[in-house]
Formats: structure tokens, C-alpha cells, sequence
């Protein structure tokens, strides 16, 4: 008896027969990523149902500090340019590049966060707390979870770069890394939806 | 009889033409250059006057940011279209039902 194995031309999988031809590693996070347009859809439209309701503490237009959140807002889409150059050095097979331009990412991210933070500080200083008013909570629920998918997205790519620097990764290292760089792309694009809803469209 | 078999996951070839997926790095920064001038004209909203159009520039603004980092940056221009369609059908479902649920609350009346 011959064996005879039939391998799908296809670059996806790299190796892996799929009934798609693709990778399902690839296709599963689209999914996912489509799944959080659902979870980030529901977020923002409770934010703008609530951004008018204040009963007590400050309005929007009292508490947001356009200019600190552009410069915010565009360092994070610099992160999505250094992220798209980690996964072509990726796809070069250049592992030095690609942890320089990870690392570039997640710091890139981390002072986002900061930012963040500190703005939020700024906020709850102005008297605009969790609890203050429905303004309050569905601003801070929606600008949480998107910093919280941030910084779980720092972590993803520090670990990275640690598994690429011990060589750990098994497979298609060039997958991996664009699997976190479309997480971290959706992060950055819900913050463009998310800057321009919230903050310049005055309540 | 056997056949050697072999496998696809160390040829050249397979990343080569990967890597031909999408853009140069040079292709890269122009993208991340028209965004961010696209953000400088955002936050220009907030400083200057643009009457009736403030919130169809806007929104246009968004839209057309959103869509260029999706097709360029998520390389789903150049990819297979079933990817698209896991993105898109999950993106339409959630404008579609949050659209409805603030039309409920009247959220588009005037």
C-alpha cells in the first residue's frame, strides 16, 4: 500500500490541512475580533444613551481634556505603525527587528495607559467618579475595558518578545506575531471610534 | 510502497509569498502618515468652526481611519475574503442592533 499525502498549495496553513485552506489559528481570531465589535457596539452605545445624563458632578464638556487626548490618541496609532513593522520583520525572518519594533509597540501602548490613568486621576480630582452620575459609569466602563484590552495587549506582546528572544515559539513564528498585531490594530481602531464619539462630539 | 512526504512549515517560498502579502515598510508610514494628518484634521473640529459639516467631517474622518487601518494595517485588503467576512459580518450585526436599541430609546429623534 502507497501513501500518498495530499498537502493543500496553500501558504496559510503551513502544513496543516484545513478544510478552509487557511489557518485556523487565523481565522478563529477574525472571528473573535468580530465578536468584540459586538462587545465594544454595546459599550458605546450605553455611553451614548448616558453621556447627557447628569444628575450631579461635571458634564463632559467640564472634564475632557481634548488636547492631552489627541496627543494620546495619536500616540497609539504610531503603536499601530510600529506593530504592522514588527509583523513584516516578522515575515523577514529578522527576529532582532521584530523585538525592537515589539518592544517599540508595547511601549508605545504602556504610555497610552499612563495616560489613561492619568487622566482618569484628573477626572475623579474634578469630582467625576464611577458611581457619580450614568455619565460617570458608562464613560468609565467603556474607556476601562478599552484600557484594559490595552494593557492585556502590552502583556501579550512583552511576552512575545521574551518567547522569540528564548526561541520558544513552535510553528510559524511570522503567525503568531500577526495574530497579536491584528489584536493590537482592533485595539487602536476602536480607540478612533471611541475618540471621536466621545470626545469631540460635545453631549 | 512508500512515499516520503513532506511538509510545508520550513519552505521559503510559502513566508516569501506571505511577505508579498500587503505593503513595503516605505507603503507602511504613508498609511500611518495620512492618519495621523487625518487625526490633526479631527482634533482641528474642536478648535475651528465647520458650521453644518462638524459632524458629517467627523464621522467621515472616523469611518474613512477605521477602514484604512482594517484593509492596510490588519492586511485584510490583501487577504482572503473569508476573513473579511468574519470581520464585517460581526461588525454589521453590532451597528445593526445597537442602531435599532438607540432607536428605540429615540436616541435619533430630534
Amino acid at each position: 500500500m502507497s501513501d500518498v499525502a495530499v498537502h493543500e498549495a496553500d501558504h496559510g496553513t503551513h502544513g496543516h490541512i484545513t478544510s478552509t485552506g487557511l489557518s485556523n489559528n487565523k481565522v478563529a481570531m477574525w472571528l473573535f475580533l468580530g465578536s468584540e465589535c459586538l462587545l465594544f457596539g454595546g459599550l458605546i452605545s450605553t455611553y451614548m444613551l448616558y453621556r447627557g445624563r447628569v444628575s450631579i458632578g461635571p458634564r463632559p464638556g467640564n472634564v475632557f481634556d481634548i488636547p492631552f487626548t489627541s496627543v494620546s490618541s495619536f500616540v497609539l496609532l504610531m503603536s499601530s505603525l510600529t506593530m504592522v513593522l514588527a509583523v513584516s520583520a516578522a515575515q523577514k525572518r529578522d527576529d532582532r527587528g521584530t523585538t525592537l519594533w515589539l518592544t517599540v509597540t508595547a511601549l508605545l501602548g504602556a504610555t497610552f495607559v499612563g495616560g489613561q490613568v492619568y487622566e482618569f486621576t484628573a477626572m475623579y480630582n474634578e469630582g467625576l467618579g464611577f458611581t457619580t452620575s450614568l455619565f460617570g459609569s458608562s464613560f468609565f466602563t467603556l474607556t476601562g475595558f478599552h484600557g484594559v484590552h490595552v494593557t492585556v495587549g502590552i502583556i501579550m506582546l512583552m511576552s512575545l518578545v521574551g518567547i522569540i528572544k528564548r526561541s520558544d515559539i513552535p510553528g510559524d513564528k511570522a503567525e503568531v506575531v500577526e495574530l497579536i498585531g491584528l489584536y493590537w490594530h482592533f485595539v487602536d481602531v476602536i480607540w478612533i471610534v471611541i475618540f471621536t464619539l466621545v470626545y469631540l462630539i460635545p453631549a | 510502497m512508500t512515499v516520503a512526504t513532506e511538509t510545508h512549515s520550513e519552505h521559503d517560498h510559502s513566508h516569501d509569498d506571505h511577505a508579498e502579502h500587503g505593503m513595503s515598510n516605505a507603503g507602511y508610514i504613508r498609511v500611518a502618515i495620512i492618519l495621523a494628518a487625518m487625526t490633526a484634521l479631527e482634533v482641528s473640529t474642536y478648535y475651528v468652526d465647520f458650521g453644518a459639516f462638524f459632524l458629517p467631517v467627523l464621522l467621515t474622518l472616523m469611518c474613512l481611519k477605521f477602514f484604512i487601518v482594517v484593509s492596510y494595517f490588519m492586511h485584510l485588503k490583501f487577504d482572503n475574503k473569508l476573513f473579511s467576512f468574519c470581520f464585517y459580518a460581526g461588525l454589521f450585526l453590532a451597528v445593526m442592533v445597537y442602531c435599532i436599541a438607540l432607536a428605540t430609546f429615540k436616541f435619533f429623534a430630534a
